[in-house]
């Protein structure tokens, strides 16, 4: 019986992705488990392997070309099977769903049969249609986590809390004309003059940037707190921490950056002041027991914040030999999805940049978000009322008001100063 | 022998849940004891089902000259061959499940089971003799031995729960084992606890002609049923003879030589004396997680089960448990879905949801029948929500009245803004082969909207489901 490979899930925020290398070709032969292809989503390239042995046919998923989720992308035939001609639509399947490894889905390729997409109304429980209405929100803009991708009550209540792009949907010029703060190309271009510009297409990451944000900046209620916070005690300390640490084949098994200290100072605070590590949703106060942290981290053509989890909990060179691999796997394009969704805080530092200090964009599900300036010899009052040098880095809190009010987030912010100010108390 | 998944007890739950794992092409394997279909097939659903037949067609004919037939001499119970019937009802389906096995090539393994460490059992002897009589071992199970699999499922079900002092002896206080296959009909008897076992058998014996009280320990008949439903249902029992204390429990029980005491005390401390033949202890039934060796592996358990997710895994890798043993409601169409879930999920079949314990329908097969599915009343405004409420009545259906069954309701629980189907509560004939429609509405997450608009085939029972709905809308019908 031949399996169909379909285009599978792999990010919660996926309606489309494009596969940008096969590594076999029509009339191939194929063993399980070998990777099959490449495909690109707007913040990972993923490899999928072959869901059963055979010989490679119908290869209709094009690279370079967004393909819906769940669609057939290629058939694998068992050896000396006859190969059915009749060309297999580009239509989401059955397993719009899957979730990886697909090689794991031992399903008969009979219960996996193609489903035509008759109208391009999102499917969606009655009871979801009329809490949607109720609510004006878009069906077309809600991930369904019912059979098939089928919006249910839940999703629209936002338990699932899984907004997806809208621009995936069957006329994306037209939905994407009605989001919030678009642009339309023409009335741009028409302020420059011909032939003095060029014209770059958006990459997935692009649009998911620009969607998202546009989102949380319009949807959440922002304000900002700023605090200088005194730096010469936390680099003593690290230059310390790193002198001492241990060779492992003659390689140091740790280097403490200041921002890895920001990390872990941010996450106790966060735990610290446990009413302000919460999440927004209609529904709920979403409080979180452990502070997972997101990182901002700058990669080509974009942005991406992995997460630290449970970063309370860990040491300093746990948090910075993580960051490390996140880091490099985030400009290289590997992370995984679970690497990079949630998160209860996030820190976002441009101090090497010698930016002095500015305020973020939260990133929701998170309710706040640290913008870490440049560490820099500054002139301050000393306790005696004279003036001495010190080393002082500003940060800017931003704050989703609707789940943390001024004076938490004032709470959350001093309890940060101090554990950067008295870096000693990170260690036990 | 090594296998990708080995399932414990083949109850409905163990046994769907064997055949489902063969059909995504793992290596299986299930392991009995006693009976291959469980308690389901061989003591408790079908051969009650079967008994229940015997007295709805004696009290069919005790009713003829309704009908305006007459019966030539008197229509009896020959117990006897009312309980070969059952038996044999249990024996067909029985081999049934050997011959699904042998169809799907799942090794059936005979004996009790232990788990030795995560990814293997070792099978041995009984640890306790079997319930008779046995239906013969299949040909060709595997016998004694050590074997191993990637994943074992735990479906070992559940047993009766006994009362300290008033333990089951099995000649004069009975389980359901000893109520199943009475040698002759005792003249009076005590049913203790009115779940759907409780009352089901008590409605039996009532319809042979027994004398039945029947003592239950919370303010309603078939507690985890609906108020106005359960109260509706008991007048019906009442008005059928069945005598009825609620808000009571059962202090003690005396026996004597072919009889029992029961001393039964009521909320307000009354204390009344109730001589009869027999008593039967249907007061719940208990996980069977004792021998299996969950705890030396460490799997977590919680009053009497053992604690999975949503998908049965439990806290041990490679360790599920699914059905009566992983926990309320003990049903056996809990366990089958849970089952098929929980293989589904192993497999890594795409879109596998979490079992949806809302919308698992409960029915109870006394006269007249309850069926339901999701929030009572009462939960549904314990949890807040602004509900509208639908019934209607039997006595104002055609088919009904027709079938000379105008005894019953339908009742309907919508959420009043959104229109959720809450709630469906029916009691009365047929209910509960009506349910399931309610089931399906509830599972598409349908509105009152869409089941207004559905067209009810006439003249059915299923009408009145319709005008529930309305009726809920102040839209009814024919009423």
């Amino acid at each position: 019986m031949a399996t169909e490979v379909i285009l599978p899930k792999v990010d919660m925020d996926m309606a489309t992705g494009k596969i940008s290398k096969w590594f076999f070709g029509e009339g191939d032969a194929v063993k399980e488990g070998d990777v099959l292809f490449e495909i690109e989503t707007d913040k990972a390239a993923m490899e999928i392997d072959a869901p059963a042995s055979g010989v490679l046919r119908n290869v209709t998923g094009k690279e370079g070309v967004d393909i819906p989720v769940g669609s057939a992308v290629a058939w694998i035939y068992a050896e000396g099977e006859a190969v059915n001609e009749t060309a297999v639509p580009l239509a989401p399947s059955a397993t719009a769903e899957s979730p990886l490894p697909v090689s794991e889905a031992k399903t008969p390729a009979a219960e996996l049969a193609v489903e035509q997409k008759v109208d391009s109304a999102p499917r969606a429980t009655p009871l979801a249609r009329r809490l949607a209405r109720e609510r004006e929100l878009d069906l077309a803009r809600l991930n369904g986590s019912g059979p098939r991708g089928r919006v249910v009550s839940a999703d629209v209540l936002g338990v699932s809390n899984t907004v997806v792009d809208a621009g995936a949907q069957a006329e994306p010029a037209a939905v994407q004309s009605e989001a919030p703060g678009s642009i339309a190309g023409e009335n741009a271009l028409r302020h420059f003059p011909e032939g003095s510009y060029e014209l770059q297409a958006h990459s997935s990451m692009r649009r998911t940037i620009a969607r998202r944000l546009v989102e949380a900046k319009s949807s959440v209620p922002h304000f900002y707190l700023a605090a200088d916070c005194r730096l010469d005690a936390l680099l003593k300390l690290r230059a310390e921490l790193n002198a001492a640490a241990p060779l492992i084949e003659s390689v140091p098994a740790y280097k403490l950056s200041v921002n890895d200290l920001v990390i872990k100072a941010y996450a106790l605070a966060l735990a610290g002041v446990p009413d302000a590590n919460v999440s927004w949703t209609d529904e709920h106060l979403v409080r979180h027991s452990h502070s997972d942290v997101g990182v901002a981290v700058s990669v080509p053509g974009g942005l991406i914040t992995p997460i630290i989890r449970q970063a309370e909990q860990k040491s300093l060179s746990t948090i910075s030999n993580q960051m490390k691999d996140l880091a490099a796997r985030a400009k290289a394009g590997k992370l995984k999805p679970n690497e990079y969704q949630g998160g209860t805080g996030a820190v976002s530092n441009l101090g090497m940049y010698g930016v002095k200090e500015f305020a973020a964009i939260i990133n929701p599900p998170h309710s706040t978000i640290l913008a870490v300036g440049a560490g820099e010899k500054r002139p301050v009052v000393t306790a005696e009322g004279g003036v001495g040098v010190a080393t002082v880095m500003s940060v800017t809190l931003s704050t989703d008001h609707r789940a943390v009010d001024g004076a938490l987030g004032a709470e959350l912010l001093a309890k940060f100063r101090a554990l950067i100010e008295n870096p000693l108390s990170m260690l036990v | 022998m090594s296998y990708d998944v080995i399932v414990i007890g083949s109850g409905p739950g163990g046994y769907v849940t064997a055949i489902r794992s063969a059909q995504l092409g793992l290596k299986t394997a299930i392991v009995e004891r006693e009976h291959l279909g469980g308690i389901c097939l061989n003591w408790g659903c079908i051969p009650t089902k079967a008994l229940l037949r015997s007295a709805e067609i004696l009290d069919h004919a005790n009713h003829a000259k309704n009908y305006g037939l007459t019966l030539e001499g008197k229509m009896t119970a020959n117990v006897k061959d009312v309980v070969a019937r059952s038996r044999g009802v249990s024996a067909r389906l029985n081999g049934g499940v050997a011959f699904l096995m042998k169809k799907n090539k799942i090794d059936v393994i005979w004996g009790e089971a232990k788990l030795t460490k995560p990814g293997e059992i070792v099978v041995g002897a009984p640890s306790k003799p079997a319930v008779q009589p046995q239906n013969p071992v299949p040909k060709g199970v595997k016998g004694e031995g050590t074997y191993t699999a990637k994943h074992i499922i735990i479906a070992t079900g559940a047993r009766p729960r006994a009362l300290p002092g008033i333990e089951p002896d099995g000649k004069l206080i009975w389980t359901y084992f000893e109520a199943m296959k009475p040698e002759e009909l005792p003249k009076t008897m005590v049913v203790m606890g009115s779940g759907a076992i409780g009352i089901e058998f008590a409605s039996f014996y009532l319809s042979m002609g027994v004398d039945v009280t029947v003592v239950e320990l919370l303010p309603q008949v078939m507690p985890v049923e609906d108020a106005e439903i359960s109260a509706f249902a008991r007048k019906q029992l009442e008005k059928r003879g069945m005598k009825i204390f609620t808000d009571a429990k059962v202090t003690k029980v005396e026996k004597g030589a072919n009889d029992v005491t029961a001393h039964v005390e009521t909320k307000d401390g009354k204390t009344t004396q109730i001589k009869a033949d027999r008593l039967i202890s249907a007061i719940g039934v208990q996980g069977n997680i004792e021998d299996l060796g969950l705890e030396a592996l460490g799997v977590k358990t919680d009053r009497g089960c053992i604690v999975t997710d949503g998908y049965g895994k439990t806290n041990v890798a490679g360790i599920y448990a699914i059905g009566d043993v992983a926990g309320p409601p003990m049903l056996a169409h809990k366990a089958e879905h849970e089952g098929v879930i929980c293989v589904e999920k192993i497999a890594g079949v795409p879109s596998v949801h979490a079992l949806d314990k809302s919308k698992v329908p409960g029915c109870t097969y006394c006269d007249p029948q309850v069926a339901s599915v999701g929030l009572t009343e009462a939960r549904a405004k314990e949890l807040g929500r602004d509900i509208r409420v639908g019934r209607y009545s039997f006595g104002a259906n055609g088919k009904a009245i027709a079938l000379g069954e105008d005894q019953g309701m339908v009742k309907t629980i919508f959420d009043k803004k959104g229109g959720e189907l809450l709630g469906a509560h029916m009691v009365g004939a047929e209910v509960t082969e009506l349910i399931q429609g309610f089931v399906v509405a509830m599972n598409l997450e349908t509105t009152e909207e869409e089941l207004m608009h559905t067209i009810f085939p006439h003249p059915t029972l299923s009408e009145m489901m319709k005008e529930s709905v309305l009726d809920a809308y102040g839209k009814v019908l024919n009423a």
